[in-house]
């Protein structure tokens, strides 16, 4: 019951108020608590709009009190002799004050009872069928792993996560560096990401479309770049993804794609990443089995394309300064080789 | 201390004794010159200091705002780096919260209290300049440390383990952490000082019921001063310990068994109180405005004592409301929501009585009015806002996001800063012997409240799109643009209009109206002295018979009998204010500072090396032995003070009327 008139309230407002806002100042709502695409959210901006027109009512009453002093201004230089209060006037401002006293402990009542509500719904343990992803936040990028019960069906990817529409979604959050927190806005609150204390946020999206979250606990220096994707999708869609994700990474297909191979084993970039299917095994920075896949690099600092790949290789400090990602000195064939090895890796 | 025995309440009248004022001008004068400057412990030289330190750090502070604010006009500029910013985004919150908004509060209580108390200086005068030099200090310490490019960048919060020693090396975190050791020193010994003068020292006749509702919000906000900063303290010792080199303890440190929330619950069982710390403040400036510019006695003294009081306990069980997206259980969370709800009852019952004492007078809106009517229209907003950050299922969303930002410059600037201008407009003839001009008074008040809404008003929306706080920067496709130039746009207008309040204070201080012993008509005794002051406060000390003496109170007596050749003061009872017996005030030393250099000196030097504690505290002790020993104080500063017990001073007309010396 709650939750329908949450919902519908959120979407006759949404109309009214939120699209012309956004229209106005040019916010997309990819990353928005007001234009919900998921249980959780909805019923969080359903309580928005609850304590939003009722604490703007009161906000004005209290504004037209405030103004109504200037109406009653004394115009004179000289402070005017100071007046006894008149007994009945006093008597009658206190039963004033008093009512209004009242009628707020009466509304805080009202929210308090329609948070625990809402809150209780938040805190519903999920389905058994949940999927399950654990995200690990580091400084500064995500990393994301959907759990499977068999670990070579297990798939690692950073910086996007995928998650089907109308299926509980369980997030087993960790971190083992600084303190992060998870952030997609369309679909639920945040949650902290805390070293020593692993915690979980379960959402369900109702609607399809691609979103962005980013972390909202100041970690460090690049705390403005640890940005993600989050894209709601069908069952079946979801499931494509999935499938391919699982595959390891794809062979060169022509000679500059081999080149950049041996490139990528011969250089630096082994000691960090891990490309399945290859001998690169390593987990300190992204796993990039299917790079050529996502949307961003560096966690959402730049679009993935040729020419920002090759940039962020030879130089990433000029784009994201601090990453720990070390600059490499690349000669332009080499370059070209890995890129194009890097970007067919879809 | 001496008995009573000479003490009389009498009522005269007849000529003031001029010898009398001289006497006590030599015993209560600093001496001339530096030397003079530094031994000083009238309250009034220590709480004008504080203010003007406090405003120098506001403007630093607001600076690096302004640098902020050109930094996020635009998405992905290249204005400062992600290294400044970060500096910066740490050293403006500190500096607002640990260097501007609770020493400029202090130093108010510090400079009015004894003057509304009706008394001579603090109880303990050199521990109160102690409090100010060290927090100079700390203040200078962190500015050199942003000057020389290692201030602190780990947040004014300073979270583990991103502060700790393996995340933070070198040594910006220390300076911080030092920074605040000092700082909460200072305003745990205010803290003392203001809670001891209005227990012990206030005027005879002054009974609880009569305490002006300034003195009363700044000695509830020294007791939550009192168990709040032991609070941080704790956090950021042990936090520097954590980081410092052959001391390494691991109380935060995960994989060593420590504990990261544990940091977490410490700061903000210090950091919402802080909240507190500086709004009630605050509402003692406006509860003065309000009373005086309505010409009436407030509505509801009663009720706005109790909301004071229940906000202090209140403001202590709500801490956990920073930190609902960390895992606490839901039982747990409903009650920090139901404690952070309750708050705004006793909010709303000031704002009620406020409104109402100003509808039921005869409102006069000068400047510091102004300000005061700017604050409810603020306050009230950012009050509104609060309410739905104390519901976890909204705090999630918005919290550590712009709109959180939002939020807290409505509480803290319209909460507290406004009210802090009403107060500067108010009593600057007090402090200066001249009125500020009501003129620019009126263009600073406009421009500020125009300033700041466009500054802070479109961050609630930004937040509620998305933008999260502590990014130096952001992508074009976030679409929060437009909105972030409009707020850099406001920061400009209200940079100007702090330029329009520095001009008036500097035209007025010279030529400005000269006002009289009482220019707004005001009620508290702070009024019924010269202004400035002397540096004895009152030639008698007054006595009050209600709550507003110089509208109500018709011939006062006054009290004879202190002694004229030692600074004496008169101790009264905790509830009815009775004298009780005079107490001898310490004279002017050097000590205090030396005591500041060599503990301050020790903290700092604990930045790099253990040692330096132990060295400092050997230090100390040397410079407090002397401190102590009495006896051991030069000429120059016994001008005119006899340590024998003096015969009793000559008697005096209603206090009410007196004159300058």
């Amino acid at each position: 019951m709650q939750n329908r008139t949450g919902t519908s309230l959120t979407l006759n407002f949404r109309l009214l108020l939120c699209i012309p806002i956004m229209a106005l100042t040019g916010c997309s709502g990819m990353q928005s608590a007001l234009n919900p695409a998921g249980a959780q959210a909805g019923r969080i901006s359903g309580l928005w709009w609850l304590f939003f027109f009722v604490l703007t009512s009161v906000y004005v009453l209290v504004l037209i009190f405030t103004i109504a002093v200037f109406f009653r201004r004394h115009r004179s230089s000289l402070p005017l002799a100071p007046e006894l209060p008149h007994p009945p006037r006093e008597r009658r401002a206190q039963t004033i004050v008093g009512s209004a006293v009242g009628v707020t402990v009466i509304i805080l009542f009202v929210f308090l009872f329609a948070e625990f509500a809402t809150g209780h719904s938040l805190q519903e343990q999920p389905e058994p069928g949940a999927l399950q992803i654990k995200v690990t936040g580091r400084q500064w990028w995500w990393e994301v792993q959907y759990q499977d019960p068999t670990p070579s069906r297990m798939v690692t990817t950073a910086n996007e996560i995928h998650v089907p529409v109308g299926r509980s979604v369980q997030f087993q959050l960790q971190s083992p560096d600084v303190i992060h927190s998870f952030w997609a806005p369309n679909f639920h609150g945040k949650k902290d990401l805390i070293p020593g204390h692993p915690t979980t946020l379960t959402f369900k999206a109702t609607t399809p479309g691609t979103f962005r979250g980013q972390c909202a606990e100041y970690c460090g220096f690049q705390h403005a770049h640890m940005r993600f994707v989050i894209v709601a999708e069908s069952t079946n869609d979801f499931q494509t993804w999935l499938e391919q994700q699982r595959q390891p990474g794809r062979e060169p297909g022509d000679e500059t794609e081999k080149k950049g191979k041996e490139v990528f084993m011969s250089a630096s970039c082994v000691m960090c990443h891990t490309i399945q299917g290859t001998p690169a095994r390593a987990t300190v920075g992204p796993d990039l089995t299917h790079l050529g896949s996502r949307p961003f690099l560096g966690a959402g600092t730049i679009p993935n394309n040729l020419g920002h790949l090759g940039g962020w290789v030879l130089d990433p400090q000029s784009i994201k300064p601090g990453v720990h990602m070390p600059q490499n000195n690349l000669s332009p064939g080499d370059l070209r080789a890995l890129i194009a090895y890097l970007e067919s890796l879809k | 201390m001496t008995r009573t025995s000479h003490l009389q309440i009498r009522d005269f009248k007849g000529d003031i004794p001029r010898a009398d004022a001289e006497q006590l001008e030599r015993v209560w004068s600093r001496p001339k010159g530096l030397l003079g400057w530094l031994v000083t412990t009238n309250h009034k030289d220590i709480g004008k200091r504080y203010i003007v330190t406090a405003f120098i750090f506001f403007l630093c502070g607001g600076l690096l705002a302004a640098l902020m604010r050109l930094q996020l006009m635009k998405p992905e500029n290249s204005f400062l780096g992600p290294d400044l910013y970060n500096q910066f985004f740490t050293v403006h919150g500190t500096t607002m919260m640990f260097l501007f908004a609770v020493p400029i509060m202090e130093g108010m209580g510090i400079y009015l209290v004894p003057l509304m108390l009706g008394t001579r200086n603090v109880p303990f005068p050199r521990m109160n300049t102690f409090g100010y030099y060290i927090y100079l200090l700390g203040g200078i310490l962190l500015f050199v440390s942003l000057f020389l490019n290692v201030g602190p960048d780990a947040g004014w919060f300073a979270y583990v383990p991103l502060s700790g020693p393996h995340y933070s090396p070198g040594k910006r975190v220390d300076i911080w952490s030092q920074m605040i050791t000092l700082t909460e020193i200072a305003a745990l010994v205010g803290a003392v000082e203001i809670i001891t003068a209005v227990f012990k020292h206030r005027a005879v006749g002054m009974s609880l019921n009569r305490i002006p509702m300034f003195v009363w919000a700044q000695v509830v906000t020294s007791f939550m001063v009192i168990f709040a900063m032991p609070s941080i303290m704790l956090a950021s010792g042990v936090l520097a310990m954590d980081r410092l080199a052959h001391v390494n303890t691991h109380f935060f440190n995960p994989a060593e068994g420590g504990d990261a929330l544990l940091y977490q619950h410490l700061f903000w069982f210090f950091g919402h109180p802080e909240v507190y710390i500086i709004f009630i403040p605050a509402t003692g400036f406006v509860s003065t405005i309000v009373e005086t510019f309505s010409r009436r006695k407030m509505f509801g003294y009663l009720g706005l004592v109790l909301s004071l009081v229940s906000t202090a306990f209140i403001g202590f069980g709500l801490w956990v409301h920073h930190m609902f997206a960390t895992p606490v259980a839901e039982l747990g969370q409903g009650f920090f929501t139901g404690a952070s709800m309750l708050i705004a009852i006793p909010s709303g019952i000031q704002i009620f009585c406020w409104l109402t004492t100003l509808l039921t007078g005869k409102p006069q809106l000068k400047t510091p009015l102004l300000w005061v009517l700017g604050f409810i229209a603020l306050f009230v907003l950012g009050g509104l806002t609060g309410i739905m950050l104390a519901s976890v299922s909204l705090d999630l969303q918005v919290h550590d996001t712009f709109f959180v930002v939002a939020h807290f410059h409505y509480v803290l600037i319209g909460g507290a800063v406004f009210p802090l201008f009403g107060a500067f407009y108010y009593w600057f003839p007090k402090w200066t012997g001249r009125m500020l001009s009501e003129g620019l008074g009126k263009l600073n008040f406009w421009l500020f409240f125009i300033g700041f809404n466009l500054t802070f008003f479109p961050m609630h929306i930004l937040g509620l799109h998305g933008m999260t706080r502590r990014i130096y920067t952001y992508v074009v496709e976030s679409g929060w643009g437009n909105l972030n130039l409009l707020a850099t746009i406001g920061a400009g207008v209200m940079a100007l209009s702090v330029i329009v309040f520095l001009t008036n204070v500097f035209v007025s201080r010279k030529s400005g109206v000269i006002a009289g012993a009482n220019p707004w008509g005001a009620p508290t005794l702070e009024w019924g002295t010269a202004s400035p002051p002397p540096p004895y406060g009152f030639l008698y000390l007054p006595t009050v018979q209600s709550r507003d003496p110089l509208w109500s109170d018709k011939d006062s007596p006054v009290i004879v009998g202190l002694s004229n050749t030692k600074r004496e003061v008169l101790n009264t009872t905790i509830l009815d204010a009775m004298p009780e017996h005079r107490y001898e005030l310490a004279i002017d030393s050097i000590w205090p500072f030396a005591l500041a250099l060599a503990a301050g000196g020790s903290f700092i030097g604990a930045v790099f090396n253990a040692w330096a504690i132990p060295i400092g505290a050997a230090l100390s002790f040397l410079v407090l032995s002397l401190w102590f020993w009495r006896g051991n104080e030069p000429k120059f500063l016994l001008e005119g003070i006899q340590h024998t017990p003096s015969s009793p001073s000559h008697p005096s007309k209603r206090v009410l009327e007196e004159t300058p010396a």
